[in-house]
């Protein structure tokens, strides 16, 4: 096979990988939202959502459709382009980070070795890094161009709420850096399976803080100040209506599958599981023990909104200064002496 | 590059002592009950006299560090010790004026060590980037220092003005290195300087990235044109931190300048040596003249301060018109640079008691009579200034005399002529202060509560230094000299 | 890679002449986010992963958030120039003719023709061995510097 045919092949496969992904992401989104809506009526002792198909799994649907006809109103004063700008970064940014995420191992198509990834990064924990921190312009500048007080807030406590836990967030994940010695995704969970052992216990303090801080990142239930109804009307998307508000709300939900998919790679093995059966179903089992222990994590978020309150902003910035960045400062300091005295 | 070793860090171990003493400072301030946060303070002085002492052991051990990016070597050490000796006065004189002044001790102390220790890397650095960062530990640590009085809108204004000033200079000096290095490929002193003189190596265009450096540096020095921040800033910040940054970044940035000018890029000669010459007219004349309109003693200070600079850019002139024959030139800067660190740490720290709680009385008019109040204050400020002045039997006139030789032997006629004719012209200006305090009868509104014994000793020390380099300088010439010698 | 590059570049250049014609301060932050950026896929480019993440994640991510909140609050909307402007365009005009002749003469002098540079080795490990070996004094230095930094903005914006 000569080389030009090759790379086409690989761009081929690249665009179907892209695509597949897409779209089941943004399924998985939209289902988000019916199971969240689920789960906490259940916890409420309510029904959710039921009228709309069977048990209302159409619901997601419906409410995409309202999204689309719904009247787009653009407040007086706005500043028009940061205003367009801003849902179309969130959503951006949100689905970038999945193109380094692995949720496999390979298989081999035709005498290629596909990759279940859509890119392989030597430093995709730091692509992932990136695109989050690039994540609260959105915010800021959807508080800001909508010209209007309650935006404004939502968007500054937001702004300062994900600076302050970014950090911790990525000093979290330097434990398991120190211990896997790589930034790609992929080696750390090879890293994994040689030792035969999940990080979270060798790191259960990373874990810990990190998951904390990105509940915090990802604006959820107890941190999610920014968006809190009963002080600020809804935070920094209240001026935003129809499918703008949709962006946004997307990309939230997006944002907690990220966030879960680098929590399930760094700290619970990523895709590695008990395998069993044919060959073909090797090849699959290790995508399902991938999407399970996602799956898990999102059911948690939504466990937490069920069950805890918000906390108080001060509260909020007081632990994330006080409390996670010295933990997690510590846990690299003792990591660090550990990895140091072993080697 | 070779791995590091321990010797490396011997070689550094001035700037390690007084950093970690600086933190020291930093953490064991907030366990410091209020009565005894002057303790921090002699904490602080037992850092520089341990620096100072690293310094003195470090001489066993001369030579580059961490891959030629320093130098332990005489130049460095003397600087190393001039600055010391500038941080430890500002500290002696400052005790009293904190508590006067309710200012937060242990932030202030740990930014005055940190700004030496700023300033000690640039004098050691004989690598741009380096330089680069001690400049800008040391400047961002007096920015800070310059607005410490928050309550007074003068030290608002002046740390503002300094901060936003000092950044427009430092961008301009980072951009001249940048060139420096794009042209060159290097931002090693020693490789810089082979590289530039080896035949038919001169970069085009390497005068705009000299002319940016140069700018950067000139206005750490306060050179005209400038200067422009110099008076504001000298008048609204604390007066205390006005001894120290009137004397230690200036004194380091000066070192830089005889480093990278005289060093490094010692073979565009005719450039820098035009550049160092017309800045020292400007410098001195301006100076000057601007002093003689002054009533307010700390901005009257600020342009003789300005005024020195023009005398030692002078004797860098010599240095560089004197070629191989650079060292009389650079060991007369070195020797001024010390004369003027005794003078006027002490002028400014005997000012900040003066001027009493908040800094009200700075006017010359407000030492109306003080020599009948408090004679032995008076005589004090009398004898700085005298030696400010460049009076025989002071530090000020062997200054000035060095100074003057060493551009008369580079032939620098006309340039000493100007000189000595503003040295005429600056007696008058410091004369009027004198004039205030024994000539004129009426009550002193300046401070007449008596001298705390820090300052007191801090004035002490000066004196005594500035009358041993007045009546004897030889001594101090031969270390000046040795000093020199590490320069081409 | 070639077009990747100009693409680049271009989008680079035109961000950063749109950083300092924009009247709007926001403008102004929202195009140097996007130099920053730009500048950050040339790294990719040249082989340098690890700086190109990083320089997203410092400057845009970190420092530019600050830029930005901090134009919010002011709430700064168009400026109008003032007298310093005028000043700044007499200057400035020349200095830029000047720097860029300096800069593409630099440029053009360096540019080796058939020989292309070595591939650059610029992996977390070769920084990193880089940063604690060879270049360790600037490296702790700067924490000095950084420290004074903190240390500045807590004495001047703590509650007295």
């Amino acid at each position: 096979m000569d080389t030009s045919s090759d790379t086409a092949f690989f761009l081929g496969v690249t665009v179907v990988k892209v695509v597949v992904i897409l779209w089941v992401l943004l399924t998985a989104t939209a289902y988000l939202t019916w199971l969240e809506r689920k789960v906490v009526a259940h916890i409420q002792s309510r029904w959710g959502p039921y009228r709309v198909g069977p048990h209302g799994l159409l619901q997601p649907l419906a409410d995409g459709l309202k999204f689309l006809f719904k009247e787009d109103i653009v407040p007086a004063d706005a500043d028009r382009v940061i205003y367009w700008l801003a849902p179309f970064i969130a959503f951006t940014l949100a689905f970038l980070a999945i193109a380094v995420i692995p949720f496999g191992g390979s298989f081999s198509f035709h005498g290629h070795v596909i990759p279940f990834q859509i890119t392989d990064l030597d430093v995709g924990l730091l692509f992932v890094l990136a695109v989050t921190s690039l994540g609260v312009y959105s915010i800021a500048l959807a508080g800001w161009s909508s010209n209007s007080k309650y935006p404004l807030f939502g968007g500054l406590r937001s702004s300062a709420q994900m600076i302050s836990y970014e950090l911790s967030l990525g000093l979290a994940l330097i434990g398991v850096l120190m211990i896997t010695g790589t930034l790609s995704l992929r080696g750390i969970v090879e890293y994994q399976q040689q030792h035969g052992m999940w990080n979270i216990f060798k790191q259960p303090v990373g874990f810990l803080v990190y998951f904390t801080a990105a509940i915090a990142e990802t604006n959820r239930v107890p941190f999610d100040l920014p968006e809190g109804e009963t002080e600020l009307v809804g935070g920094y998307h209240t001026e935003y209506s129809s499918f703008k508000f949709a962006m946004f709300f997307i990309a939230e939900y997006a944002n907690m599958v990220t966030v879960s998919c680098v929590a399930t790679l760094l700290f619970f093995g990523g895709w590695l599981g008990p395998l069993f059966g044919p060959p073909w179903l090797r090849t699959w089992l290790p995508v399902f023990w991938f999407c399970f222990k996602v799956f898990c994590f999102l059911f948690f978020y939504i466990w937490l909104r069920g069950t805890l309150p918000r906390f108080r902003y001060d509260q909020l910035m007081a632990f994330g200064w006080k409390v996670l960045l010295p933990v997690a400062l510590l846990n690299i300091l003792v990591t660090g002496a550990v990895v140091a005295a072993s080697s | 590059m070779t791995p590091v070793q321990a010797l490396d860090f011997i070689r550094v171990l001035p700037e390690i002592v007084l950093a970690s003493c600086a933190i020291l400072v930093m953490v064991a301030e907030p366990f410091v009950s209020a009565r005894h946060t002057a303790a921090l303070a002699w904490v602080s002085l037992i850092g520089i006299v341990a620096a100072g002492a690293g310094n003195a052991w470090m001489r066993r051990f001369s030579g580059p560090a961490f891959g030629g990016s320093i130098a332990a070597d005489p130049f460095a050490s003397y600087f190393v010790y001039l600055l010391l000796l500038a941080a430890a006065l500002t500290l002696l004189g400052s005790v009293r004026y904190l508590e006067t002044n309710q200012v937060h001790h242990g932030e202030f102390y740990a930014l005055l060590l940190l700004g030496t220790t700023g300033a000690c890397l640039m004098v050691a650095a004989t690598e741009l980037i380096m330089i680069f960062i001690g400049l800008e530990i040391s400047s961002i640590s007096t920015y800070i220092l310059a607005g410490f009085r928050r309550a007074d809108k003068r030290s608002n204004e002046a740390c503002l003005k300094y901060f936003l000033l000092g950044s427009f200079a430092t961008a301009f000096l980072l951009y001249g290195i940048a060139f420096i290095y794009g042209l060159t490929g290097t931002t090693n002193l020693v490789q810089l300087s082979e590289k530039l003189s080896a035949p038919g190596a001169r970069p085009p265009l390497l005068w705009i990235a000299l002319i940016l450096a140069f700018v950067g540096l000139g206005f750490k020095v306060s050179t005209v044109p400038f200067h422009i921040w110099t008076p504001d800033v000298y008048q609204g910040a604390p007066a205390p931190v006005t001894a120290f940054l009137s004397v230690a970044p200036k004194a380091a940035a000066f070192a830089v300048i005889l480093r990278v000018f005289l060093g490094g890029l010692a073979s565009a000669g005719a450039l820098v040596f035009w550049l160092l010459w017309i800045s020292a007219l400007l410098t001195m004349c301006l100076g000057n003249l601007a002093a003689l309109w002054q009533t307010n003693i700390k901005r009257l200070l600020a342009y003789s301060a300005i005024a020195h600079a023009g005398y030692v850019l002078v004797g860098m002139a010599a240095a560089k018109a004197a070629g191989p024959e650079a060292g009389e030139g650079i060991a007369s800067v070195l020797f001024y640079l010390a004369a003027y660190a005794l003078m006027n740490v002490a002028a400014f720290i005997l000012v900040a008691h003066l001027a009493g709680a908040g800094e009200r009385y700075q006017e010359a008019d407000d030492c109306t009579g003080l020599a009948y109040q408090r004679p032995g204050v008076a005589a004090c400020l009398t004898l700085l200034l005298v030696s400010l002045s460049g009076f025989p039997a002071t530090a000020g006139f062997f200054a000035k005399f060095y100074v003057f030789r060493a551009a008369i032997h580079a032939h620098l006629i006309g340039l000493t002529l100007v000189a000595v004719l503003n040295s005429v012209v600056a007696v008058y200006y410091y004369l009027r202060v004198v004039v205030a305090m024994y000539m004129r009868e009426g009550n002193p509104r300046a401070s007449a509560s008596p001298l705390p014994w820090p300052l007191g000793a801090a004035l002490a020390l000066s004196l005594v230094g500035i009358f041993y380099l007045g009546l004897f300088p030889t001594p101090f010439v031969r270390l000046a000299n040795l000093a020199a010698s590490p320069l081409p | 890679m070639v077009i990747l590059f100009y693409i680049a570049a271009i989008v680079a250049i035109l961000a950063a002449l749109g950083v300092v014609l924009q009247k709007t301060p926001v403008y102004s932050a929202l195009l140097l986010i996007v130099v920053l950026c730009s500048l950050a896929v040339i790294y990719l480019l040249l082989g340098a992963e690890f700086i190109a993440f990083i320089q997203v994640i410092v400057y845009a991510g970190a420092i530019m958030v600050l830029f930005v909140l901090v134009i919010m609050l002011l709430n700064a909307r168009r400026e109008t120039p003032g007298q310093g402007s005028r000043m700044a365009r007499w200057l400035g005009g020349p200095l830029l003719v000047v720097f860029l002749a300096e800069i593409v003469l630099a440029a053009w002098r360096q540019f080796p023709g058939a020989a292309s540079p070595p591939p650059l080795n610029a992996g977390p490990a070769a920084i990193g061995q880089l940063l604690f070996r060879s270049y360790v004094l600037p490296f702790e230095v700067t924490s000095i510097l950084i420290l004074v930094a903190i240390l500045g903005a807590v004495v001047l914006a703590k509650k007295s």
